[in-house]
C-alpha cells in the first residue's frame, strides 16, 4: 500500500528552513512508505540555485527512498528565470498543476510495474 | 545619469538574504519592471546576497534608482570584505563552486541583469554591481 505526500510550500524560504524540509521530507516518506511526492511550489516566487538544489536533492533521495517525486505550479516567470540562471532541475519530473500531478505520478508508478490499484483516491 | 534615490541594507545573516530579495522585489514593483523582469532581478539578488553571506562573511546590500534620460533602472552593489576571489576567470566559469553551491551564482546571475561588475581583492573583500535597466 502506498500513498502519495503533498507539500506545498507557502513562504519565502531561508536556507536552513530548505534543508529541514529536506529533512522532513525523506522522514516523512520513511514514516508513510510513499510512492510519490507532489511538491507545490505555486505560492513560490523566486527559485534560486540554492532552493533548486534543494529540489533537485529531494527528487533524488526521494528516488533511493523508492519514491518518485513531481514538482508542480511552477509560475512561468520563475521558470523563464531558472532556466536563464542554468538550473534545468534535470531528473526532476514537472507537471502544471497538483492535479496534472497525480495523473503523472499515477502513470510513472504504473509503468514501473506496480499493482494498479494500490493508489487510494 | 542620475541617481533618484537610494540605501544600503545589511546582508549579516541568511534571514537577512530573505529581507533583501523582499526589499529587491518591491522597488522592482515600484519602478514598474514586469514581473519577469522582477523575478530576474530577485533571483539575481538572492544569489549576490548569499554570496556575501556565506563566501565573504558578511556585508552590505545597495540599492539605487537611476534614471537616464526616459530610462529607468535598479542597481545593486554586494560588498563584503571577505577573503576575495584569487582567480577571477575561474569564479566566472558556469559550474565551478568553492563551496556546496551549483556554482551558478556569479555566472547565472550576469545572466539575469543587463549589467555585471565584479572587483575583489584577496584579502580585502569583493564587489559586485548589478544593474538592470526597464
Amino acid at each position: 500500500m502506498g500513498e502519495f505526500l503533498l507539500v506545498t510550500i507557502q513562504v519565502d524560504m531561508h536556507d536552513q528552513l530548505a534543508l529541514r524540509l529536506q529533512d522532513d521530507l525523506t522522514s516523512a516518506i520513511e514514516k508513510k512508505s510513499a510512492k510519490g511526492v507532489l511538491i507545490d511550489i505555486s505560492a513560490l516566487e523566486m527559485v534560486d540555485s540554492f532552493i533548486g538544489r534543494m529540489i533537485a536533492d529531494i527528487s533524488g533521495m526521494a528516488r533511493i527512498l523508492d519514491a518518485k517525486t513531481v514538482l508542480v505550479g511552477m509560475q512561468p516567470a520563475v521558470a523563464i528565470t531558472l532556466v536563464e540562471l542554468g538550473l534545468s532541475l534535470p531528473g526532476v519530473l514537472t507537471a502544471l498543476n497538483v492535479e496534472r500531478g497525480m495523473q503523472l505520478l499515477r502513470r510513472v508508478l504504473n509503468d514501473v510495474g506496480s499493482d494498479d490499484h494500490f493508489i487510494q483516491r | 545619469m542620475t541617481t533618484s534615490s537610494s540605501g544600503e541594507l545589511p546582508l549579516l545573516t541568511e534571514h537577512d538574504i530573505v529581507l533583501g530579495r523582499q526589499s529587491v522585489r518591491r522597488l522592482a514593483q515600484e519602478q514598474g519592471f514586469s514581473l519577469v523582469d522582477q523575478t530576474k532581478l530577485v533571483t539575481a539578488a538572492s544569489e549576490l546576497a548569499r554570496n556575501a553571506v556565506v563566501y565573504g562573511g558578511g556585508g552590505t546590500l545597495k540599492w539605487e534608482i537611476l534614471t537616464e534620460g526616459i530610462k529607468r533602472g535598479l542597481r545593486l552593489t554586494f560588498s563584503d570584505s571577505g577573503p576575495g576571489i584569487a582567480d577571477m576567470s575561474l569564479a566566472m566559469t558556469d559550474g565551478w563552486t568553492s563551496g556546496s553551491g551549483m556554482g551558478l551564482g556569479l555566472t547565472g546571475s550576469r545572466r539575469l541583469v543587463n549589467e555585471f561588475d565584479i572587483e575583489s581583492t584577496v584579502g580585502v573583500g569583493t564587489r559586485v554591481t548589478v544593474t538592470r535597466w526597464k
